[in-house]
């Protein structure tokens, strides 16, 4: 990760290895999401990443309705990681009407739009 | 804006262009046919303009656009881009300029052919690095998930959303200048297309062309125009975020903030106000402005608005022109809630005229409920 220089790098190209990091800062011991150069809690600039849980439960959630010729219609949602910060993304594995708030779900690194990013899938057990 | 410069600006002018459909005509064009109907109304020309406040959908620089399409140099540029709340932000800033003397006379302008031009939302803002490989439909994504976690928090119901679109149809159905007139139910919205759940498609704002504009002047030259002057008491702006993935609670706006201080500087509160116009994009927009603005307690909106409460003969008359689910959306509808709430106070609504209408509420919504901006008219009454 020697080429990675800033903080948008950084992320990117931890997905591209199939690890999700994520920004913490080093004065107030909190995450944030997206990555960025400053702590926007505290405002401290030492950033540090760290290995994300994965676990997280949906805090909202939509169906985009689409024609069926067009890929028929699919979740957008917003997970909130135990690390504290949010997220857009996706749940897959079951009916996109079937994602539901509050949701236990568990992040893995997939694709879209030809990119690394983000998924979840609903937690086991 | 403080209480200090409550009353300083009046405006003196309104007009409108292109409402529905503005064929073979240019944003531009609505603009200036816009510029040219409030400057009608104040009695003013193009010449008499030395301050312009503007922003459109497209280009970088649409403020000099604007200005060079209409042919002046104004010694007073504001083209600060907060979304469709801008035209409300600009009642602060024109209310500044004035006051401090920058100009004498004040133009908010805008004007959109987005529906002739091409049937959606026209913008040229990229889709955000980090949400767009998700694929969210802009706008409408952000705001169903708001009404989902609204929905989930506090038992809110489609049922509600839905009588927020058929209130602002009964107000529409009596505004000949509004788009959409038939008769509207709450199971017609029901029973919509699903766009995006849980929004159907009448819990979207219109599509449309239109255009609109405002003059003001300083307030000890306001009573010499045509019109009755309309005073701003108070305009405030706050905001939370740009990206809805950004936003701490998708349950509050920041219009708690905007409202509270302009109220402030109004000297006045929620149930003073006889009129509000609120830039309802969505159906769920309706019921947490008037969450956060302070006409009903938090979570409570969905009640509030049940019924025909908030319809022509209700508890509130709010978007009394029909609003942008009914009247009119060209891309930014912000302009057109101080365009009603001026022409409520003056006595010449398009629709349903109010009746003694001294304070008057017009609030602003930009981005995925990202800039809320509050401004509270008043009559000479006020003052
Ligand atoms: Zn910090």
């Amino acid at each position: 990760m020697q080429d990675a220089k800033g903080p948008d790098q950084f992320f990117q190209h931890a997905l591209a290895n199939g690890e999700i990091s994520l920004p913490m800062c080093e004065d107030c011991g909190a995450y944030h999401f997206f990555p960025r150069v400053l702590c926007p809690h505290c405002y401290g600039a030492a950033i540090s990443w760290r290995q994300s849980s994965g676990k997280g439960r949906v805090y909202t959630t939509t169906v985009v309705r689409r024609k069926p010729e067009h890929g028929g219609d699919y979740n957008v949602c917003m997970v909130e990681l135990d690390e504290g910060v949010r997220m857009m993304s996706r749940v897959e594995g079951i009916a996109p009407g079937e994602v539901a708030i509050d949701m236990a779900v568990t992040a893995f690194v997939g694709e879209a739009e030809g990119v690394p990013v983000v998924l979840f899938k609903p937690s086991e057990g | 804006m403080t209480a200090q410069l409550r009353g300083k600006s009046a405006i003196v002018g309104t007009g409108h262009a292109g409402f529905g459909e503005a064929y073979g005509l240019t944003s531009y064009d609505v603009m200036a046919q816009s510029a040219l109907a409030a400057l009608g109304d104040a009695g003013l020309k193009m010449t008499d303009v030395d301050g312009l406040f503007c922003t459109m959908m497209e280009d970088s620089m649409p403020a000099l656009m604007a200005a060079e399409y209409l042919g002046i140099q104004p010694r007073f540029i504001d083209g600060t881009m907060s979304g469709g709340s801008s035209f409300v932000n600009y009642l602060t800033s024109a209310t500044m300029a004035l006051d401090a003397g920058l100009c004498d006379v004040a133009l908010i302008v805008y004007g959109s052919n987005q529906r002739t031009a091409s049937g959606k939302l026209v913008t040229a803002s990229r889709p955000p690095a980090y949400e767009a490989p998700y694929n969210p439909r802009y706008p409408i994504s952000a705001y169903a998930m708001a009404a989902a976690r609204h929905m989930h928090e506090y038992g809110t119901t489609r049922e509600q959303l839905a009588d927020v679109a058929v209130a602002a149809r009964a107000w529409a159905r009596h505004n000949p200048e509004a788009f959409e007139r038939g008769p509207l139910t709450r199971e017609d919205v029901l029973g919509a297309r699903m766009v995006g759940d849980p929004l159907t498609v009448r819990d979207c704002c219109l599509v449309t062309d239109g255009g609109g504009a405002i003059v003001m002047v300083r307030a000890d030259r306001a009573r010499d125009f045509p019109k009755a002057p309309v005073y701003v008491l108070g305009s405030a702006a706050a905001s939370s975020h740009r990206q809805i993935s950004q936003m701490k609670d998708f349950t509050v706006t920041a219009a708690r903030d905007s409202g509270a201080r302009s109220f402030a500087a109004a000297g006045v509160s929620p149930s003073d106000i006889q009129a509000v116009e609120l830039y309802d994009a969505f159906t769920i927009n309706t019921i947490l402005f008037l969450e956060d603005l302070g006409f009903c307690a938090k979570g409570e909106g969905g009640a509030f608005v049940e019924g025909g409460r908030i319809a022509p003969g209700g508890v509130l008359p709010v978007n009394t022109n029909g609003g942008g689910l009914s009247c009119v959306h060209p891309g930014m509808y912000g302009i057109f809630t101080v365009i009603e709430a001026a022409r409520q106070i003056r006595g010449d609504a398009p629709g349903i005229q109010l009746k003694d209408i001294d304070l008057a509420l017009a609030h602003g919504n930009g981005g995925v409920l990202s800039s809320q901006v509050t401004a509270i008219l008043g009559s000479q009454n006020t003052l």
